[in-house]
């Protein structure tokens, strides 16, 4: 499965746990999982940070131009409820409000353990 | 005949077979690259999984853009690298086949892929994959000098036959070229140019993945990308067994003949891998003056050691 990174308004944590991931103590390649650069190779849309309404029109357009079938992971406390910016001003709600979602790895930042075990459920759905 | 000829072509050493051990080739250089990481890597199936999960995906054509061209490069990508795949194996296989002059035709029929992956890439009509294909272009003008020149310097040490077959039983007589002085020269300098043939990574500015996110490949997805896959899994193994006939001896496939070629394609890609590990992506203008003045010098000085028959 090929991975491609939808930041939103991230604070960066939860990128720099799924840079955890690729590196020797965790090695998601185990599981065949690799980033790649652009939507179009990608099987899974990796949504992180929370969605604020600038970031909602490019999230669409992002999903619209990937193949399908896609499977969506919200990642982190912000991209499966929102967290503390729930009630913000900008926020333009969850990811699930705006796409479809298959999965959910919550957490602040989710531990690359949680991560895992989120990647297993996706492989074996 | 002519199912034979499509035996050849399509099963074995064609289209199947080559995947195949592109395929395998890819997953070790997948392998090699963890373990140098100090990771464990990709399971031994994945290129093929990769390659079904891709046939299995939606392809999405540019809106604005040649579709007809954007979707027949991959194929004649495919169709050409299968080709010199089997130009190559074949005079290993049965020896004494092929034509005068197929050394040439090979090297016309490898720089096919690459040219149909720029015009792929040009006909979709992405910003992105037009600065990758103008990068692949540049890199084409300057690897190929040195190849060309490299392939001249094996036709002077096998006594001016342009045929693989009369090089591998030049070989088979005289001992391997890679014996010899010039012989290991020629032996670094096709390392390079495979490793800018392969865009791998110190000569991958054609589609660097953090900068212009896969260049010419943007665009792709699905069953295209899938036969694009292909192609360079069978250019992973077409290039290093091209490699093996001309300097290593050739395959020889009885006995512990098997096991030879194995372990020369082995060390091939092993160097490969370790390439691409341990260097940096080199700027457009370096990799331009590396080929054409540090290169194309060596390969010179090969065909000079080679004229006096060291």
């Amino acid at each position: 499965m090929w991975v491609f990174h939808f930041a939103g308004a991230s604070c960066n944590n939860c990128d720099i746990e799924i840079l955890d991931c690729l590196t020797s103590r965790y090695d998601i390649e185990r599981f065949g999982m690799q980033l790649v650069g652009t939507v179009r190779h990608a099987d899974v849309l990796l949504v992180s940070g929370s969605i604020n309404r600038k970031c909602r029109d490019r999230l669409l357009k992002v999903y619209n131009q990937a193949p399908k079938p896609v499977l969506v992971v919200a990642f982190g406390a912000c991209g499966c409820t929102g967290g503390i910016f729930a009630e913000g001003n900008v926020f333009a709600g969850p990811v699930d409000t705006i796409i479809p979602v298959d999965a959910y790895i919550p957490g602040c930042p989710p531990k690359p353990e949680a991560i895992l075990a989120g990647i297993v459920k996706l492989l074996n759905k | 005949m002519m199912i034979k000829d499509l035996f050849y072509f399509l099963i074995f050493p064609g289209m199947i077979f080559s995947v195949v051990m592109g395929g395998i080739l890819s997953w070790s250089d997948r392998k090699i690259t963890a373990r140098v990481q100090f990771r464990k890597g990709a399971p031994f199936l994945q290129p093929f999984f990769d390659i079904g999960k891709l046939f299995y995906k939606e392809t999405i054509l540019p809106e604005h853009g040649a579709r007809l061209t954007f979707l027949a490069a991959p194929v004649f990508a495919l169709f050409s690298a299968t080709l010199a795949n089997v130009f190559i194996l074949l005079p290993s296989i049965f020896p004494g086949s092929g034509f005068k002059g197929d050394l040439i035709v090979v090297f016309y029929l490898l720089t096919i892929p690459s040219l149909s992956y720029i015009i792929g890439s040009l006909a979709s009509g992405n910003p992105l994959a037009s600065v990758g294909a103008s990068r692949e272009i540049k890199l084409i003008m300057s690897y190929e000098l040195t190849f060309i020149l490299a392939l001249a310097c094996i036709v002077i040490k096998s006594g001016m036959s342009l045929s693989i077959s009369d090089i591998i039983a030049a070989q088979q007589e005289g001992g391997a070229f890679i014996g010899s002085v010039s012989g290991v020269v020629l032996f670094i300098v096709i390392l390079f140019v495979i490793q800018a043939k392969l865009a791998l990574v110190p000569f991958d500015m054609s589609e660097a993945e953090t900068e212009i996110a896969h260049g010419v490949f943007i665009e792709y997805s699905g069953s295209a990308y899938a036969i694009i896959k292909m192609a360079r899994y069978i250019m992973l193994f077409a290039l290093p067994s091209l490699m093996v006939t001309l300097l290593m001896g050739g395959f020889r496939l009885n006995g512990f003949g098997i096991l030879w070629s194995v372990l020369k394609l082995g060390l091939i890609l092993f160097l490969i891998t370790l390439l691409r590990n341990t260097n940096p992506r080199l700027r457009l203008d370096q990799a331009m003056r590396f080929f054409f003045i540090w290169m194309n010098l060596i390969v010179v000085i090969a065909i000079g050691f080679s004229i006096i028959k060291l």
